[in-house]
C-alpha cells in the first residue's frame, strides 16, 4: 500500500524528516507516537503534498505509483486521505458543497457516475449521523465555528464519504470527549477492511484500546527509532519517551 | 468639464413636474455654478469621470416607459429580467427613466398606511410631503451630481410608510434600459419616508437589460423617523457599457435601524456615494456591500457614516474581487462628532485580487472628535488562503475548482447575511459568473 524509504524532508530549510522508513500493507493499522515536534504532522503533510514541505531525498510509493510525482488532488483521488490535526475553517463555503465537490472529483477519477444530489444528500446525512453531528452541520460553513471535537468528527465524516484506501489520522483523538472518541473509533473500525490501511498519529494509548493497531512506531527527531506491536504503546504510557531517545542517541554514537 | 455642465443643464426643459419647479430651478442654479470634481479633489482622486464628457451620453431616450416595451415578447422578456423568484414583491418598473405601467404590479398588496407612487402621479397631499422632504437628507454642494439630478427630474418614486405601519411585502423598483440608437442619460430618484415605528423593505434593482450605453445619475434618500426599520438593497447589475453615478443619503432618527446591502458588477464606471447620518440617539445601521469588476471595469464605493449624536452604532463590511485589469475603489469614512459619545462604529473592507494587473484603492478615513467611543476598522488586500486551498485539494478538488470555491466563499459570506433569502438565491449565479469563465467550475457552488 505505502512504502516510504529513507525520506528526508525539510521546511524552510529546516530538516525535519531525517531518514524515515515505513512499510504499510493493505488492511494494516499503524500507530505513530512520539514527542512534540518530532515530525509526525510533517509526515502527513509531506504525504499530502503540501507546498513548502520539500522532499530532499528518499522515495514514497503508493499502490505501486510514485507518490511524489502526483499533485495533492491526484493523491487524494488515488485514495490518500489526511485527517488534519488542525482542520481548516472555510467560511462562506458550506460543508455540503465542499463534500459534494470532493466526492464528485474522486468518483470521476475512479470512473464512477457522479451521484445525483438526492443520493448524495442521503449519504451525507447518514454519515453525519454516524459521527453524531447534527444534520444542520452540513449547511454550515466548512468547520466554521465548529468546536475542536466537532472539527475532528467532521474530518471522519469526510473520510467516510470519500472511502479512501489509506487514511492518515493526525491526532484525531485529541480534544475529543469520551463519547466522541468512541464515535471516531467506531467510524474508523467500520471502515477497516482488508483493502484499507490506516496511519493513526496519537499521543494517547487510550485511543489504541478502541482502534487496535497492528504496529506501533515511535518517531523521534525525524526517524522511527522503535517499532513494536500494541504492547509498545502501553510501555510508552508507563515510561515515557526518555529511555528510547537516550538509547537511540547512544546507539547512533 | 464646464462645457459638460452647460450641455447637461440643457438636456431637459426645466419643470415637467410643475409643482416641483422651485426645487428644480434652484438645483439648476446650483448645477450651473458647480465645479465638477476632478482628480485633484480628494474624494474623486481615483475616479475618472472624463469618460462621461467624452462618452456623448447627453441625449434623452426616444422611447421610454410603456412605449419602450410595446410588443408582447418585449414584455415577457422584460418581466423575466425583473423577476426575483420567491421575493413576492410589489414592483415598479422604469424603462429608460420612465414608469412602465404595464409591467408594474402588485400595488393592491400594500397594506393601508403605505403610499407608493411615482412623482408624476402624485396627489397634492403627496406633493406636499415630497416638497417637505425631498433633498433634506443630502448636501448638494458636496455631491454636485445630485443637483444635476434634481434639475432634470421628469419623474421619481415616492414611498411613504405611515406611523406604526409594517409593510411586509418588499417593494422592488426596477430600472431598465431598452435599446436606443444613441447613448442616453437617465435621472433616477427615490424618496423613502418612514414614519415612527414603521417598517419596510426596498429593493433598488438595476438589472442587466439591453446592453445600452447609458449614464444613470441616481439619487436615493432614505428618511427614517424614530424607531423605523428599513431593509434596503441597491443592486447594480447593469452591463459593461453603463456609467452609473449613484448617491444614497440616509438620515436616521432615534432608535431607527437601517440594514443596507450594495452590490456592483463592473462596468465603464459605477460609483455610489453612500451617506448615513445618525441624527438620533440609539440609531443603528448595517451596511454590507460587494463589488466584482473585471476586464477594464471600474467600481467605486464612497461611504460616509456620520455619527452626530451619542449612543449610535454602525457596522460596515465591504468586500470585492477584482479581476483582470479592473479597478476598484473603496473609501470608508467614519465621522464621529464631538457630542457623539458612546458611539460604536465598525468598518471592514476586504479585497481579493485575482490578477497582478488588478487594482484596488482602499482607504479608511476616520475623523473622531469624541473621546469615549469605540471605532474599529480594517482593510485587507489578499490572495487566496494557501491553507484552505491545500485543504480542498487534499479532498480531491482540483486547484482550479478550489480557487473558484474559495473566491466564491469569500463573497458568499456577505451574501449569506442578506436578510431576504430570495435575493441571496437570485444574486449567487451573477456573482459566480462575474469571476468564473468556465461553468464546470461553478457546478458545486450553485
Ligand atoms: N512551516 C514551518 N516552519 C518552520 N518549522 C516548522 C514548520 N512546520 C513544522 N515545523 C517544525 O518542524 C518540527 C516538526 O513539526 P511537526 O508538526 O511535524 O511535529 P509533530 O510531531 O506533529 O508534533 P506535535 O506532537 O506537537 O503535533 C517542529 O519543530 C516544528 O516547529
Ligand atoms: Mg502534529
Amino acid at each position: 500500500m505505502l512504502s516510504i524509504k529513507d525520506l528526508h524532508a525539510s521546511v524552510e530549510d529546516k530538516q525535519i524528516l531525517k531518514g524515515l522508513n515505513l512499510e504499510i500493507k493493505p488492511g494494516e493499522v499503524h500507530a505513530i507516537m512520539g514527542p512534540n515536534g518530532s515530525g509526525k504532522s510533517t509526515t502527513g503533510h509531506v504525504l499530502s503534498g503540501r507546498e513548502g514541505y520539500n522532499v530532499d531525498s528518499g522515495s514514497i510509493v503508493f499502490n505501486g505509483k510514485d507518490l511524489l510525482e502526483m499533485d495533492t488532488e491526484e493523491r487524494a483521488r488515488e485514495g490518500l486521505f489526511l485527517a488534519f490535526q488542525y482542520p481548516v475553517e472555510i467560511p462562506g463555503v458550506s460543508n455540503m458543497e465542499f463534500m459534494k465537490a470532493a466526492v464528485d472529483a474522486v468518483r470521476e477519477h475512479r470512473g464512477e457516475e457522479p451521484l445525483d444530489s438526492v443520493s448524495f444528500m442521503k449519504k451525507a446525512r447518514e454519515r453525519c449521523k454516524a459521527v453524531n453531528l447534527p444534520i444542520d452541520f452540513l449547511k454550515r460553513g466548512v468547520n466554521e465555528g465548529f468546536s475542536g471535537g466537532e472539527k475532528k468528527r467532521n474530518e471522519i465524516m469526510q473520510m467516510m464519504l470519500l472511502e479512501p484506501k489509506l487514511c492518515i489520522l493526525d491526532e484525531t483523538d485529541s480534544g475529543l470527549d469520551i463519547d466522541a472518541l468512541q464515535v471516531v473509533a467506531d467510524g474508523v473500525n467500520a471502515l477497516r477492511d482488508s483493502g484499507r490501511s490506516f496511519i493513526v498519529v496519537t499521543h494517547y494509548q487510550r485511543l489504541l484500546n478502541y482502534i487496535e493497531p497492528d504496529y506501533v512506531h515511535v518517531l523521534s527527531d525525524g526517524r522511527i527509532i522503535k517499532s513494536g506491536d500494541k504492547s509498545l504503546a502501553l510501555e510508552l504510557e508507563e515510561k515515557g519517551y526518555g529511555w528510547l531517545v537516550t538509547a537511540d542517541e547512544e546507539g547512533v554514537a | 468639464m464646464a462645457e459638460f455642465v452647460k450641455q447637461a443643464a440643457q438636456l431637459t426643459a426645466l419643470g415637467p413636474l410643475t409643482w416641483l419647479s422651485e426645487f428644480c430651478s434652484e438645483a439648476q442654479q446650483q448645477w450651473l455654478g458647480a465645479t465638477l470634481p476632478n482628480r485633484k479633489v480628494e474624494n474623486w482622486k481615483y475616479t475618472n469621470i472624463r469618460a462621461l464628457e467624452q462618452g456623448d451620453y447627453l441625449n434623452l431616450a426616444t422611447k421610454a416607459g410603456d412605449a419602450a416595451v410595446s410588443t408582447e415578447s418585449d414584455c415577457q422578456k422584460t418581466v423575466a429580467i425583473c423577476d426575483i423568484a420567491g421575493l413576492d414583491s410589489v414592483r415598479m418598473v422604469f424603462v429608460n427613466g420612465e414608469l412602465c405601467e404595464r409591467l408594474s404590479e402588485g400595488f393592491d398588496r400594500l397594506p393601508a398606511g403605505v403610499q407608493l407612487v411615482n412623482f408624476a402621479k402624485t396627489n397634492s397631499a403627496q406633493q406636499d410631503l415630497i416638497k417637505r422632504h425631498l433633498g433634506s437628507a443630502l448636501d448638494t454642494t458636496k455631491h454636485p451630481f445630485t443637483a444635476l439630478n434634481a434639475s432634470q427630474l421628469v419623474d421619481g418614486v415616492f414611498l411613504h410608510v405611515g406611523k406604526n405601519t409594517v409593510c411586509e411585502t418588499p417593494i422592488q423598483i426596477v430600472h431598465l434600459q431598452a435599446t436606443t440608437d444613441q447613448a442616453i442619460t437617465i435621472q433616477q430618484r427615490l424618496l423613502v419616508v418612514l414614519e415612527p415605528n414603521s417598517q419596510a423593505t426596498v429593493v433598488e434593482h438595476f438589472p442587466d437589460s439591453a446592453n445600452v450605453k447609458a449614464f444613470t445619475n441616481g439619487v436615493t434618500e432614505l428618511l427614517l423617523a424614530e424607531n423605523a426599520q428599513l431593509n434596503h438593497y441597491r443592486l447594480n447589475l447593469e452591463g459593461d457599457q453603463t456609467f452609473h453615478l449613484g448617491g444614497v443619503h440616509a438620515r436616521l432618527a432615534a432608535g431607527a435601524n437601517l440594514n443596507s446591502f450594495y452590490l456592483a458588477l463592473g462596468s465603464v464606471l459605477k460609483r455610489n456615494d453612500v451617506v448615513v447620518y445618525h441624527a438620533g440617539s440609539g440609531a443603528h445601521c448595517d451596511i454590507n456591500g460587494l463589488y466584482l469588476p473585471r476586464g477594464n471595469e471600474q467600481v467605486d464605493y464612497h461611504t460616509c457614516i456620520e455619527h452626530a449624536v451619542p449612543h449610535c452604532t454602525s457596522d460596515e463590511s465591504f468586500r470585492g474581487i477584482i479581476a483582470d485589469s479592473a479597478k476598484a475603489i473603496f473609501n470608508g469614512r467614519i465621522h464621529i462628532h464631538r457630542q457623539a459619545q458612546k458611539t460604536l462604529a465598525q468598518m471592514s473592507n476586504k479585497n481579493l485580487l485575482t490578477s497582478n494587473k488588478a487594482e484596488i484603492d482602499t482607504k479608511p478615513e476616520l475623523e473622531i472628535y469624541a473621546d469615549d467611543v469605540q471605532c474599529a476598522h480594517g482593510a485587507t488586500i489578499a490572495q487566496l488562503d494557501d491553507t484552505a486551498m491545500h485543504y480542498l485539494r487534499t479532498r480531491g478538488v482540483s486547484a482550479a475548482e478550489a480557487s473558484v470555491i474559495l473566491s466564491f466563499g469569500f463573497i458568499n459570506e456577505l451574501v449569506n447575511d442578506v436578510k431576504h433569502e430570495a435575493i441571496a438565491r437570485y444574486l449567487r449565479p451573477f456573482l459566480a459568473k462575474s469571476f468564473v469563465k468556465d461553468e464546470t467550475l461553478t457546478r458545486h457552488i450553485l
